[in-house]
């Protein structure tokens, strides 16, 4: 190959970015928005809407989140505050990718607009998969997989809103309990340190229980908490092993 | 609220759109500080995936839809029955613990006529 390595990779690692549409994570997030775009469909929030949507929100959470309130009529600013508070967690999210995937020279720009295709699928794929990929490479693998994952899911609610109104129960229930099912599968496969494998324990334990208790503020608190709890633990637990 | 004109589109921009990528910047800003063999990530890290496992534990305990009818048990069920192939699973885990936790899911909601 004569091509400088530099300015073949970044397109090389983009369109291998791109081929992650093909992986299992891709697929179980467009079923999932099969799901979705049958919600919405029931809930007959146009379709232009649901797509628009789809693009700008792009977490599935949060689109859930503010269809409710588009549903309920809920003022603009109520609507704002429960979507944002569903939200927050794109925060640690994003800020524990960045270390992961720029190097001395991604301008934060470049990074502002990649951020955009966090959610937590393209998270969960990206922290287990830029491992393999050389540093200078993985902005673009990331923007790859995260566009092309996004661009694919818009066009997909789309083209599925007219016809999946009318599934089956079973269907739409096994549908929705692919997302959990994959998510917990994935993090565990990408652990890769001991105090991942707390977190998820701890945040599920506590994800449970503050749904009961403070149910506005549950996620943020499991998170918070839970994680502080987890971190916390396993550190202690670190320096005594080290100290021996 | 009704769903003509431009209105349902400067409302997804504002309450979706702005409510969502604030956080999004929010992180880069911090992740650009942050050291990436730092305790501080570390910190983050455990946080991001608490967060994640509590998203987790709603949809499995408090789903929407269908599901809300299915019994806990089930649920729980669906989820163990997986783990437990995804565990003697070897080189195909994954999609060994997923099929399983769908399949046991799928049965249980035939038999009970949910």
């Amino acid at each position: 190959m004569t091509a400088p390595p530099e300015s073949q990779s970044q397109s090389h690692w983009f369109l291998l970015g791109m081929r992650g549409i093909f992986s299992l994570p891709a697929i179980i997030l467009m079923l999932s928005f099969v799901g979705f775009a049958a919600f919405t469909a029931e809930a007959k929030v146009p379709v232009e809407q649901v797509m628009f949507m789809t693009g700008m929100v792009w977490a599935l959470p949060a689109k859930v989140i503010l269809v409710g309130s588009m549903l309920s009529g809920a003022h603009i600013a109520t609507a704002f505050l429960a979507v944002t508070l569903s939200s927050v967690r794109m925060m640690p999210m994003v800020a524990a990718l960045i270390p992961e995937i720029r190097d001395r020279r991604t301008p934060t720009w470049l990074l502002l607009i990649v951020s955009h295709f966090v959610a937590i699928t393209a998270w969960v794929f990206a922290m287990e998969k830029v491992r393999d990929v050389p540093r200078g490479g993985r902005v673009a693998f990331f923007a790859g997989f995260g566009v092309t994952l996004t661009l694919t899911n818009i066009v997909l609610v789309g083209l599925v809103y007219g016809a999946v109104s009318e599934f089956p129960p079973i269907v739409s229930g096994c549908l929705f309990f692919l997302t959990p099912v994959y998510f917990l599968t994935s993090i565990w496969i990408s652990a890769r340190h001991r105090v991942i494998y707390w977190a998820l324990g701890i945040g599920l334990a506590l994800g449970t229980i503050f749904a009961v208790v403070a149910p506005e503020y549950d996620i943020l608190l499991a998170g918070v908490v839970g994680g502080t709890a987890a971190w916390w633990g396993e550190r202690a637990l670190r320096r005594r092993e080290a100290a021996r | 609220m009704s769903f003509d004109g431009l209105w349902p589109y400067i409302y997804i921009a504002i309450a979706g759109w702005l409510a969502t990528d604030l956080w999004r910047w929010a992180g880069v800003v911090a992740g650009n500080r942050i050291d990436e063999r730092s305790e501080v990530l570390n910190w983050v890290r455990a946080v991001a995936t608490a967060l994640v496992a509590a998203v987790i534990a709603k949809l499995i305990v408090f789903p929407t839809g269908t599901l809300e009818a299915s019994p806990l048990w089930l649920r729980l069920g669906a989820v163990a029955f997986g783990g437990l192939c995804f565990f003697i699973g070897g080189r195909f885990r994954q999609i060994a613990g997923i099929a399983a936790a769908i399949a046991f899911l799928a049965a249980g909601l035939a038999l009970l006529g949910v």
